[in-house]
């Protein structure tokens, strides 16, 4: 016996197990980084003076590491969509093009907190430095995972689109809903920190 | 089915297996075991407050040539008891082993719904609690800061309070993938028929139980993240500006609040008590419909009851920090939370103790125990109210008397339906009867010695002996009146510990004796009991997927031949 609706929707409900279970994870994410975020705000409202972001932080990489991100939320749609019109070499495409972004945001980052800690802005120089730290690592971890699983659907699991195409499918969207929720979360803590 | 079946080796049958089944034992039995483990460290401890600064028997040596327990010692110890009994006994007995191995033979599925998840998520568990055990082996012993783990005294404390918060990420990660997985086996897997309103109580319970868990636990692992910042990479989330640490200005950078740490962890921690209490009500609500065969009075009145209170677990948390100086519009606000969240769970009681009117009810072991959980959770229930309201628990925080009061919900409440729990479901999950008479030799001796231990702790309180004291307030002149029952509670915890035995020499003895094979021996209505055979079929539980017909709890429906109608026989 096979467990029901992992690949077909059940009616009543119109989901398929996994991309329930996606957007459930999701909303615990939604209370992690809620958890983090109220932090933040708590840790700010609770001393006198706040630096601003752009006193320790580089607008402009963040900026383009913001294009990077969004753009490879649209890629992954693409290539979602190029499965869902069974083009499979599109899909090819376009998940290596969110690869290759993601990468690049990761370099970005690598050169940003290199930076950091060349000029001595270790995450116990104040709690500004600290809170950055703390929100875009735990940030640049959900990405490493968000690559590592893009990765494995791009190579080694694409193999799965010969014998249960829907099923792979349902796959990549369930990824491509993680990808967006790390590249909102991205969104929310670019202004947060940079810019206020 | 028969078709299907092959061989597997023991490793793949009862270890890296992915039948719901076999995870809920293994859940089942680690958690009893640690629950066992906690009960010990408390008794460790009993002994020191009963007779302090005298050399502890048997295990004494453990401590040191003088054999009397260290002041820092008991401070590891009663954190580690706290952390012990509620993330690695209760809550995996009662949502990952219950739930586990319940929920999806009631609701009429084959498996849950993302087996190897479940199977991650135990894992998950076991390394977690592996690396709360390693805790007693670092230098300085296991986290020493109370299971709150308040800053900056956590902040500052040894080693262990490091692997606790290490053991703490693991297994709120467990819980978050054991959460998830219920909830989508509930929400897509009922069988046919199945519709919401259905569904037993337990369901209701774990369902709700594993929203709480999915929505409340991630900020705790975000101050946990914090802490583990704080104290590894030296930020100052929780460290205020100057502070004074043996007389010395520490030199972090400051500027943090410890009380961020308060409202992130009871933003968890309150929610937890409703985790804790939850699938406790749905054990006890499926117990009680059995055994006074008739249906649960007011059914609709206690899915509200407990959807509400599910809702409501999430904006009370403050009113465990009234005396931090968070100013009293807040302490207003959460006060009034707190009166209003005490309406569900009075709703709750007032259904099950109804159910009981005019029952014929048959006093076996579970429905002992589930009837010992009422007034027991009454009492734990009922003494929080003073707890709730500013004005009183600004002179009875972090006495003896709060102590008593969560005792009463946690312990002869939770950990009673649990044992109901498990004597009620014992000859699903093996086919075998339990030992009547030594069932009822532990509810009993359970019960007496339970109220030995926490109805003085009221008494205690209520004098203003301050919990989390080495010598059990020997050195304050206002304790000395009510210091003598320091021995009374200790006796009462040791005795305790021996009733144990016979709940022990009763499942060894049940498990080596004769299989009855009776699919339904209790003449229940849900579908675990009328539709699996007893234990439930290794792979798929069915042997035909039941269609579901009626409402849960159809006892004595007149014109029906038997007493009881199944869920799955057609109207």
């Amino acid at each position: 016996m096979d467990i029901p609706y992992t690949v077909k929707n059940r009616p009543d409900t119109g989901l398929y197990n996994g991309k329930l279970g996606i957007w459930l994870f999701l909303a615990s994410e939604v209370m992690l980084f809620g958890g983090l975020f109220s932090a933040y705000i708590f840790l700010r409202t609770g001393v006198e003076s706040w630096p601003s972001g752009s006193e320790y932080l580089d607008i402009p990489l963040a900026t383009l590491n913001t294009l990077f991100l969004i753009t490879s939320s649209v890629t992954m749609v693409m290539s979602w969509a190029s499965l869902k019109l069974n083009d499979f070499n599109k899909f090819k495409i376009y998940a290596g093009i969110t690869l290759l972004l993601a990468c690049a945001f990761l370099v970005i980052k690598y050169f940003e907190y290199s930076h950091k800690f060349h000029v001595g802005y270790f995450p116990s120089y104040n709690n500004f430095l600290g809170i950055y730290f703390t929100m875009t690592g735990l940030h640049v971890l959900h990405i490493i995972g968000g690559i590592i699983v893009i990765f494995y659907f791009w190579i080694p699991g694409a193999k799965m689109w010969e014998s249960d195409p829907e099923r792979f499918t349902n796959r990549i969207e369930i990824v491509g809903l993680y990808w967006h929720f790390v590249d909102l979360v991205w969104i929310f803590l670019f202004p947060t920190l940079y810019l206020l | 089915m028969s078709s299907e079946h092959h061989k597997q080796s023991f490793l793949t049958k009862y270890i890296w297996s992915t039948d719901h089944k076999v995870i809920g034992i293994q859940y089942g039995i680690t958690s009893l075991l640690w629950l066992l483990f906690g009960f010990l460290l408390m008794m460790i401890m009993r002994y020191q407050l009963a007779y302090p600064e005298s050399p502890i028997p048997f295990v004494g040596s453990l401590f040191g040539e003088s054999g009397i327990l260290p002041s820092e010692m008991y401070n590891s110890l009663g954190a580690m008891h706290g952390t012990i009994m509620i993330f690695l006994g209760v809550v995996p007995l009662a949502f990952g082993a219950f739930g586990n191995y319940f929920v999806p033979l009631q609701i009429g599925a084959i498996d849950m719904a993302f087996p190897k998840l479940n199977a991650a998520s135990y894992w998950m568990y076991f390394v977690g609690s592996v690396i709360m055990a390693i805790g007693f082996f670092v230098p300085g012993g296991a986290a020493n800061s109370g299971w709150t783990s308040y800053p900056p005294l956590s902040n500052i404390a040894t080693t262990g309070q490091t692997v606790w918060l290490l053991g703490m990420v693991m297994l709120i990660t467990s819980s978050l993938l054991g959460s998830v997985n219920i909830l989508v086996t509930v929400i897509q897997l009922r069988a046919e028929g199945m519709t919401w309103m259905k569904l037993p109580i337990f369901v209701w319970t774990q369902f709700i139980t594993a929203f709480l868990l999915l929505l409340a636990f991630p900020p705790l692992e975000a101050a946990g993240v914090l802490q583990l910042m704080d104290r590894l990479a030296g930020t100052s989330f929780f460290m205020p500006s100057g502070l004074v640490v043996s007389g010395e200005v520490l030199t972090n950078a400051g500027g943090g609040s410890p009380l961020l740490w308060q409202h992130l962890f009871w933003f968890l921690a309150h929610p937890e008590v409703y985790v804790l209490i939850l699938p406790a009500f749905g054990i006890v609500t499926e117990i009680i419909a059995n055994n006074t065969r008739k249906p649960i009075w007011g059914y609709n009145a206690l899915v509200y009851a407990m959807v509400f209170l599910g809702f409501m677990s999430f904006i009370v948390w403050a009113h465990h920090m009234y005396i931090t100086g968070m100013g009293t519009s807040i302490g207003a606000f959460f006060q009034t939370t707190t009166m209003i969240i005490s309406i569900p769970s009075v709703v709750i009681l007032t259904t099950l103790l109804l159910s009981l009117w005019g029952g014929s009810i048959r006093f076996n072991t579970p429905m002992l125990f589930a009837l010992g959980f009422i007034p027991m959770f009454g009492i734990g229930g009922l003494t929080g109210l003073p707890l709730g309201l500013a004005a009183a628990d600004i002179h009875l925080h972090d006495t003896y008397y709060v102590i008593g009061h969560f005792h009463y919900v946690v312990a002869p409440g939770t950990i009673f339906a649990l044992f109901a729990g498990i004597y009620y479901w014992f000859p699903k999950m093996t086919g075998k009867r339990t030992n009547e008479t030594l069932g009822k030799l532990h509810f009993f001796f359970s019960m007496i010695f339970m109220n030995g231990i926490f109805m003085p702790m009221f008494v205690q309180g209520l004098a203003g002996v301050s919990r989390r004291l080495w010598d059990g307030g020997e050195t304050y002149a206002h304790a000395a009146d009510v210091l003598y029952l320091n021995e009374v509670m200790s006796v009462s915890a040791w005795l305790l510990g021996l009733a144990q035995i016979f709940f022990i020499v009763n499942m060894i003895i049940s498990l080596f004796g004769k299989k009855t094979g009776e699919k339904n021996p209790w003449n229940a209505t849900t579908l675990e009991w009328t539709d699996t055979t007893s234990p439930p079929l290794g792979h798929g539980n069915f042997e035909v997927v039941p269609t579901v017909y009626r409402g849960p709890y159809e006892y004595n429906v007149p014109g029906d031949d038997q007493d009881f109608t199944p869920q799955s026989k057609k109207v």
